[in-house]
């Protein structure tokens, strides 16, 4: 099957990119090589080409309503641009995508979903839809929409040499739609990385005039593009989670750590499902985990407590900013507490790791 | 742009080299090309002294943030030396893959059989073909 690519595929090649299959798009893993990208976007700023993503629209009169039972997060009190993270569940309470939600006006919302789970967010969404028949028309903008991510402490004053908006006051999880030159854009404060940055959303024709823009400017700002790779070791560090990999549709909110995006005083599907896990406590957690003995511990590996298998690794890379080997494991609820020893399998052996708390890296502010 | 493949030494078809010193033991590691592809290398798995490998067979784990990958023994025989230097420093191997990032020591099993490996124009010739 053909790779699908983003419009700024052709720059990546031109920049001699590794190109992966990521979820069916060819992708850029890393440009030179991971841990200098990652450096680069924790010291000064790193571009990355986020084209993959989806992008649904939901407007008219009844918007709001829709997406209030669709999701977990009460948007009542949502502000004019403001984003916040939700997740979607199935009946079963399983989450189909942690998605974000964009308030553009009272009847006008934006919803940018992973690029792997667009299509069941789509169908499930639409499927609430044609059940309460709520006057309003969701629409999947993903092909006529680009978005790039800046991310790091000299993001805004590299984006500011583009944009008159007033980026300083912006808040985190705020977004403004303004000009980034003379091209229309949704530019949010916001990003995957831990860092200060800015997620930038342009019509998908214009998206490589802002990538060469920034690519520009930024140079004396030491900015530098960024791949997959980093992208995710970077996240790691932040301690937020991969869709399909940290979690799937059969992992509830309760056993990840995103019980607060729950809100339990209003009405969403899925929610009796979760009523239900409460009163019990769900089996299995999602936790971060650091190494003690040697090795890397990679999605897939094994978990034991002694001789007891308690679980598997889910992310596990090698920490470029802590020096160390770090990951993320959904184990059983018993063996979930930080300081807990536990041991995972690296190939013929077994490795001592200690549960930790999350984020494993904070920025300072 | 890797490193010239000294003309001193053997290749195998993954990527290893291996250095007879003449009394029928040899060095061994990866090449520059290897260490190019792999990028930046933050964990090695030494084999352990002793262990008795055959040609072909995997005797370390070399790790970069994003992959896992194995090296091969080049030739068959047994384990008497390892780096351990890689174990706190792993990123010799990109520094000097064919000097001071060497993985290990081995006595061959039998000194003929490294007749199968390549020398080092072979083996240019086969990295030009990969990067093709």
């Amino acid at each position: 099957m053909d790779l699908k690519k983003t419009p700024l595929y052709e720059k990546h090649v031109l920049l001699n990119a590794k190109i992966i299959d990521f979820g069916g798009w060819a992708m850029p893993v890393q440009y030179s090589n991971v841990i200098e990208e990652h450096h680069t976007t924790r010291t000064a700023a790193a571009i990355f080409d986020i084209c993959h993503m989806g992008e649904l629209e939901v407007k008219g009169p009844r918007a709001f309503d829709l997406l209030q039972l669709a999701l977990t997060r009460d948007l009542a009190d949502q502000r004019l641009g403001q984003v916040k993270l939700s997740a979607l569940l199935n009946e079963k309470g399983g989450i189909i995508d942690d998605l974000t939600v964009y308030k553009k006006s009272d009847d006008s919302f934006m919803l940018v979903t992973n690029a792997t789970t667009k299509e069941a967010d789509f169908s499930q969404i639409s499927g609430i839809l044609r059940q309460k028949r709520y006057d309003c028309v969701l629409e999947d903008i993903s092909d006529k929409t680009g978005k790039l991510d800046i991310q790091g402490p000299l993001s805004q004053e590299i984006l500011r040499q583009s944009i008159t908006a007033d980026l300083q006051n912006l808040p985190y999880y705020h977004f403004i739609e303004a000009n980034v030159m003379d091209i229309p854009a949704i530019i949010s404060r916001s990003g995957y990385t831990g860092e200060d940055g800015f997620e930038i959303y342009a019509p998908a024709k214009q998206i490589g005039d802002i990538w060469e823009r920034l690519m520009e400017t930024g140079k004396a700002f030491g900015l530098k593009p960024a791949g997959l790779g980093a992208r995710d070791t970077l996240r790691l560090e932040a301690g937020m989670m991969l869709n399909g990999q940290d979690m799937t549709r059969e992992t509830t909110p309760l056993e990840v750590p995103y019980g607060w995006l729950i809100d339990w005083k209003k009405d969403f599907i899925g929610k009796s499902a979760l009523e239900e896990l409460k009163k019990t406590g769900p089996a299995k957690k999602l936790v971060g985990f650091e190494m003690i003995g040697r090795g890397i511990a990679r999605h897939g590996y094994k978990v034991f407590s002694g001789k007891k298998e308690i679980g598997v690794v889910t992310s596990g890379t090698f920490s470029p900013t802590l020096n160390k080997a770090i990951g993320l494991a959904f184990l059983d609820v018993d063996f979930s507490a930080p300081e807990t020893f536990i041991d995972i399998a690296i190939r013929e052996t077994k490795a001592q790791a200690k549960i930790v708390k999350l984020p494993f890296y904070k920025r300072k502010k | 742009m890797s490193k010239p493949n000294p003309a001193d030494r053997l290749y195998s078809k993954d990527h290893e080299w291996l250095k007879e010193h003449g009394d029928g033991t040899a060095t061994i590691g990866i090449t520059d090309y290897a260490q190019e592809m792999l990028t930046d290398i933050v964990f090695v798995e030494l084999p352990k002294i002793g262990k008795k490998v055959k040609q072909g067979e995997a005797m370390a784990v070399v790790e970069s943030v994003k992959s896992v990958s194995e090296v091969y023994a080049p030739a068959s025989g047994e384990i008497t030396k390892t780096n351990t230097a890689l174990e706190e420093t792993p990123e010799l191997i990109n520094k000097d893959a064919f000097g001071e990032g060497w993985i290990a020591e081995i006595k061959l099993a039998d000194v003929s059989e490294i007749k199968t490996l390549l020398d080092a124009a072979a083996y240019e010739k086969l990295i030009q073909e990969e990067k093709r």
